[in-house]
């Protein structure tokens, strides 16, 4: 096959992939998923602070026993 | 969300802390050099006639340490940290991150050694020779390894989208380096690359280009993804937008480096596949710098009370320029004017020193004191004189090249009507040397500003009185 017909080919397929992904990432059924994916940098405050707390290597001597 | 306080895991902090004051340590060796080169420039006589103090050998050193000493640092301080905490578990396999930290410094070591010695493989941001490249390909199959393993042993359901720019840049760029760094070694210090010609330069641009596509462009939108909406305490902007321009931008930064080679022997249809493709990279560049800087939409007051927002969104808007001004040189037209001038050095400065190395030092001023227990840094008054500092210095350093670049750019392309040059190179190099004076004194109070954050930190690190011990007290 002459290669100008696979450029075409290969141009369709890249925009029906650019499609794709903005109609599975825009559709509405993945809004609670993506608001939850989007709230993770403030999920884990518990883990934080329980590390500066407790973790040997960050006090070194205090707060690794009560 | 279910566990109880007692199965909390306890993030692995001591390897993000070794990277963070590495970071600092690097930008200030980096961007010394940097400036020591550019009063050579303007002030030859400052090679001392010592072979290793000139400029040939000096600039690989200072590319090399910026990008990969303190972006590198950068980068994996905050990749190690982010990924911990949007990931809610401890870093995969310890023992391995701090091998990837002290492989990396013994990386930077050997490349201070041997670049101003003169060993070098000539390629450009791939100077250093085999035997360090083979020990880079191991650091960095580690890195993968304690990032990619941590991203494995998530405790949460969604991999945050900071974790996918990560990701991108950690797999991209060791592709990019093994591809490139193929060679045959000759001795121990020299080597040559299994790619010829037009070949061998095209290797190297696809190579040099998605440096700056995954290194210094995905890589720090991973780190924009936290630090944004962390500091300005809350979400990004659109997480769907951030998803769209995921996809866009690596997909279609792997085709823009051939622009790095207009009008060379390079076959005229790749010259035009790059310009194109770079044009179209205009629009994923922007949907991370809008969704960046909307994250602040309806605060922007924050804008004004936290100088470590500040950085933060003013590196977005050098983003944002540097993306805008790099699909404009990469038409063929323009490339015609800009390629081989000035111009291209000051729009390299404004993605370098407006966009990584602000968004860097934005983070790790956010960082610094999250890691040590702190409410903010010693001294915010400081961060905030940094802060102007490294503005002044980047507006100072862009203008006076883009004078420069354009003033060279017309000259060299001027001709009298019976068809001979109008002037002589020499003449151009006169003409730029005030530009060059003006850089080097941008570049030097960029500089001065690092030495402020050198001492900033240090107090935030030593002081034992601050937050941290009154919060530790009732526990």
């Amino acid at each position: 096959m002459d290669i100008n017909t696979w450029r075409g080919i290969a141009t369709v397929l890249a925009f029906v992939a650019f499609i794709g992904v903005c109609w599975w990432t825009f559709s509405a059924r993945r809004k609670k998923g993506f608001d939850d994916a989007a709230n993770l940098p403030f999920a884990d405050e518990a883990n934080h602070e329980n590390t500066l707390k407790y973790n040997p290597k960050h006090e070194k001597g205090h707060g690794d026993k009560e | 969300m279910s566990n109880s306080q007692a199965a909390t895991p306890q993030y692995d902090y001591g390897v993000v802390k070794q990277f963070s004051v590495m970071t600092v340590v690097w930008g200030i060796v980096g961007m010394a050099v940097g400036v020591f080169i550019a009063a050579q420039l303007a002030f030859p006589a400052l090679n001392f006639d010592l072979p290793w103090l000139t400029y040939s050998r000096l600039r690989p050193l200072h590319t090399n340490a910026v990008i990969f000493a303190f972006g590198g640092c950068a980068l994996m301080a905050t990749s190690f940290y982010v990924v911990q905490r949007t990931c809610q578990t401890a870093l995969f396999a310890p023992a391995l991150a701090k091998f990837v930290f002290w492989g990396w410094q013994l990386v930077i070591l050997l490349a201070a050694v041997t670049l101003p010695l003169g060993i070098s493989s000539a390629k450009e941001y791939a100077e250093l020779e085999w035997p360090i490249d083979i020990l880079i390909a191991v650091v960095w199959v580690a890195y993968a390894v304690v990032f990619f393993g941590t991203v494995a042993k998530r405790t949460t359901s969604h991999i945050y989208v900071a974790n996918w720019f990560y990701g991108a840049f950690i797999i991209t760029v060791a592709l990019l380096h093994i591809v490139n760094s193929l060679a045959i070694p000759v001795t121990l210090t020299k080597s040559y690359s299994v790619y010829a010609g037009a070949m061998d330069a095209m290797v190297q641009w696809w190579y040099g280009h998605n440096a700056v596509g995954f290194f210094l462009t995905a890589g720090f939108l991973g780190m924009m993804y936290y630090f944004v909406p962390k500091q300005a305490g809350r979400p990004v902007y659109s997480y769907r937008l951030s998803i769209v321009h995921f996809w866009a931008l690596i997909s279609i930064y792997m085709w823009a480096g051939p622009h790095h080679l207009h009008y060379t022997a390079l076959p005229d249809w790749a010259q035009s596949i790059g310009m194109v493709f770079s044009l179209v990279l205009l629009a994923p560049s922007w949907g991370g710098m809008i969704n960046g800087i909307m994250t602040l939409s309806g605060a922007w007051e924050k804008l004004r009370d936290d100088p470590v927002i500040r950085f933060l969104i003013v590196a977005l808007s050098f983003y944002g320029m540097s993306t805008f001004e790099g699909p404009m040189m990469s038409i063929k037209t323009v490339n015609a004017l800009s390629h081989y001038t000035d111009w291209t050095i000051g729009h390299v400065h404004s993605g370098a020193l407006g966009w990584v190395a602000m968004i860097s030092i934005g983070s790790i001023y956010a960082l610094i004191p999250w890691l040590y227990g702190k409410k903010e840094m010693h001294s915010v008054g400081l961060v905030n004189t940094h802060f102007w500092l490294a503005t002044i210095g980047t507006v100072l350093y862009i203008a006076s090249m883009w004078v420069a670049g354009i003033s060279q750019g017309l000259m060299w392309r001027a001709v009298n009507d019976d068809g001979t040059l109008t002037y002589t190179f020499v003449e151009s190099l006169k003409a730029t040397y005030p530009y060059y004076v003006v850089r080097m004194i941008g570049g030097l109070v960029f500089l001065s500003g690092m030495f402020l954050m050198a001492y900033n930190v240090f107090k935030t690190m030593s002081s034992p009185a601050a937050s941290g011990n009154t919060a530790a007290q009732p526990a």
